[in-house]
């Protein structure tokens, strides 16, 4: 067994990186996050995410089925405010309406597909992506096939437990937390930080 | 699925592919198009990749157009050309391991029926004649026997077709493909007739050449599957590539099949189905 601790960076890590899980990354508990493998605060890692958006040349938004469509009470809400985020952070968004994998019709100027990210993240010249509102399972997926074959940095805003396989990884993402790193990012930018 | 919870959440419009947003505004949910409608609204399948003049393809395409309830439709597929097609379909479709596809759709709707019990889903197989008549038989045989509520379709092109042309059991004997080079030494199986007899509540051989008649087999097997036992279509979906004739010649080519006796159209409907049938006409009138 390997006593090199594991670290969850950018990559491009091979074609078959290994489960960031199965390397002895734990997820964290409540008001904890990851940040590259390792288990610190919230708000630390909030601030980390706001300070990557800032200084990244080209972040990225995903945002996944949960929050592209208004499937129930409060998803506009979230949606509106991850939006407001992105626009702080002067990213740009880029959807993940389903996860068909249509391949090879995808145009990935305009989607991502979980099944095949790097396509997106190739095409548009990605340094730095947020995943929201994409289903566990497809995050993982994509995440792990993301840190295998380029060099973007992944941040993860999970309304569950959050995902080893991102950089940085939120857990329990409600509109709240969203808020909290949109102002973040706004007072980051005060400070002169772009 | 309720059709108001497919909205794209406000501020999102502009950066949803077009596709989507014209599924939103323009698709066939909740609408009870048909294949007379198509031209008119934004089918359920965007682009697919299968060959120039598939059969298949036009089939799929048609079939899609007459679903009569598609925001609640579940479509299981098999191996095989429609599962290159599939990705492409705006509607919930699982892809099955090959020839396991009946088996998948009968638990699907087992569970469907116990987790939704006042809700109508419809679990539709649309597969390959390898997937339902030669690989997958069993299980095929298996949801009928058991009289499960299910609607089987036989997308028919008569061979495996991408790999290269081997033949199926739905082959014409003395057929002749690229991997079958001295001929199919016996007859094409009569599947319609097993599905009579293997306990099928409705079973008919269709093709795209007539749509109507095609939407009509697709509407009964589909309300006929719900209310009484299972169902079964086989459309005839001649392929250009493998049978080596040209891609416009496609509904030439089933008609020249019909004219030689070699495919006919097919309907079989159990007493039971015709009678409920008979009680819908009647309450239209």
């Amino acid at each position: 067994m390997s006593v090199t601790e594991y670290r969850v960076l950018a990559g491009p890590e091979g074609y078959l990186p290994p489960a960031a899980a199965s390397m002895g990354v734990a997820l964290p508990e409540e008001g904890e996050a990851l940040v590259e493998g390792k288990i610190v605060p919230e708000k630390e890692a909030m601030r980390k995410i706001a300070e990557k958006l800032l200084t990244a040349k080209n972040p990225v938004f995903f945002p996944g089925p949960l929050l592209l469509w208004a499937w129930k009470e409060g998803v506009a809400e979230k949606a509106k405010a991850v939006k407001d985020l992105a626009e702080a952070a002067g990213a740009k968004i880029i959807p993940m309406p389903d996860y068909r994998p249509k391949y090879p019709m995808i145009n990935p100027a305009i989607e991502i597909n979980p099944n095949h990210p790097n396509l997106t993240i190739w095409h548009n010249k990605i340094d730095a992506c947020v995943f929201i509102g994409v289903h566990c399972h497809y995050a993982n997926v994509a995440l792990k096939i993301i840190r295998g074959g380029t060099d973007c940095y992944t941040i993860a805003l999970c309304g569950e437990m959050g995902h080893e396989d991102a950089m940085i990884s939120l857990r329990d993402v409600d509109l709240p937390k969203i808020k909290k790193v949109t102002e973040m990012v706004k007072e980051m930018k005060k400070e002169g930080l772009k | 699925m309720n059709k108001s919870l497919f909205k794209i959440s406000p501020g999102f419009e502009d950066i949803m592919p077009a596709e989507y947003r014209e599924l939103v505004e323009h698709g066939p949910y909740e609408k009870g198009f048909g294949v007379s409608d198509l031209g008119t609204f934004k089918e359920l399948i965007e682009e697919h990749p299968l060959c120039a003049g598939c059969g298949l393809a036009l089939s799929l395409r048609m079939i899609l157009a007459s679903l009569p309830k598609p925001e609640d439709t579940i479509i299981v597929g098999s191996t095989g050309c429609s599962s290159i097609a599939f990705p492409q379909v705006a509607l919930h479709n699982i892809h099955s391991l090959f020839g396991n596809q009946n088996a998948l759709a009968s638990g699907l709707k087992r569970a469907l029926k116990l987790r939704f019990p006042d809700k109508i889903k419809d679990v539709v197989v649309i597969a390959g004649d390898g997937a339902t008549a030669d690989i997958g038989l069993d299980m095929v045989m298996q949801s009928w026997f058991r009289r499960e509520n299910i609607t089987t379709i036989m997308l028919d092109n008569e061979a495996y077709a991408n790999t290269g042309g081997q033949e199926s059991g739905m082959s014409p004997q003395g057929t002749i493909l690229n991997m079958a080079p001295t001929g199919k030494k016996f007859p094409k199986i009569s599947l319609p007739e097993i599905a009579r007899e293997a306990g099928c509540a409705y079973a008919a051989a269709v093709s795209p050449a007539h749509p109507k008649r095609l939407e009509k087999a697709v509407r009964r097997a589909i309300l006929l599957a719900r209310e009484i036992g299972p169902t079964y279509i086989q459309v005839f979906s001649p392929c250009p590539t493998n049978y080596k004739f040209k891609p416009h010649e496609t509904i030439a080519r089933i008609k020249q099949r019909e004219k030689d006796g070699t495919f006919s159209i097919k309907e079989y409907i159990s007493p039971e189905a015709q009678e409920w049938l008979a009680q819908i006409e009647e309450v239209k009138k």
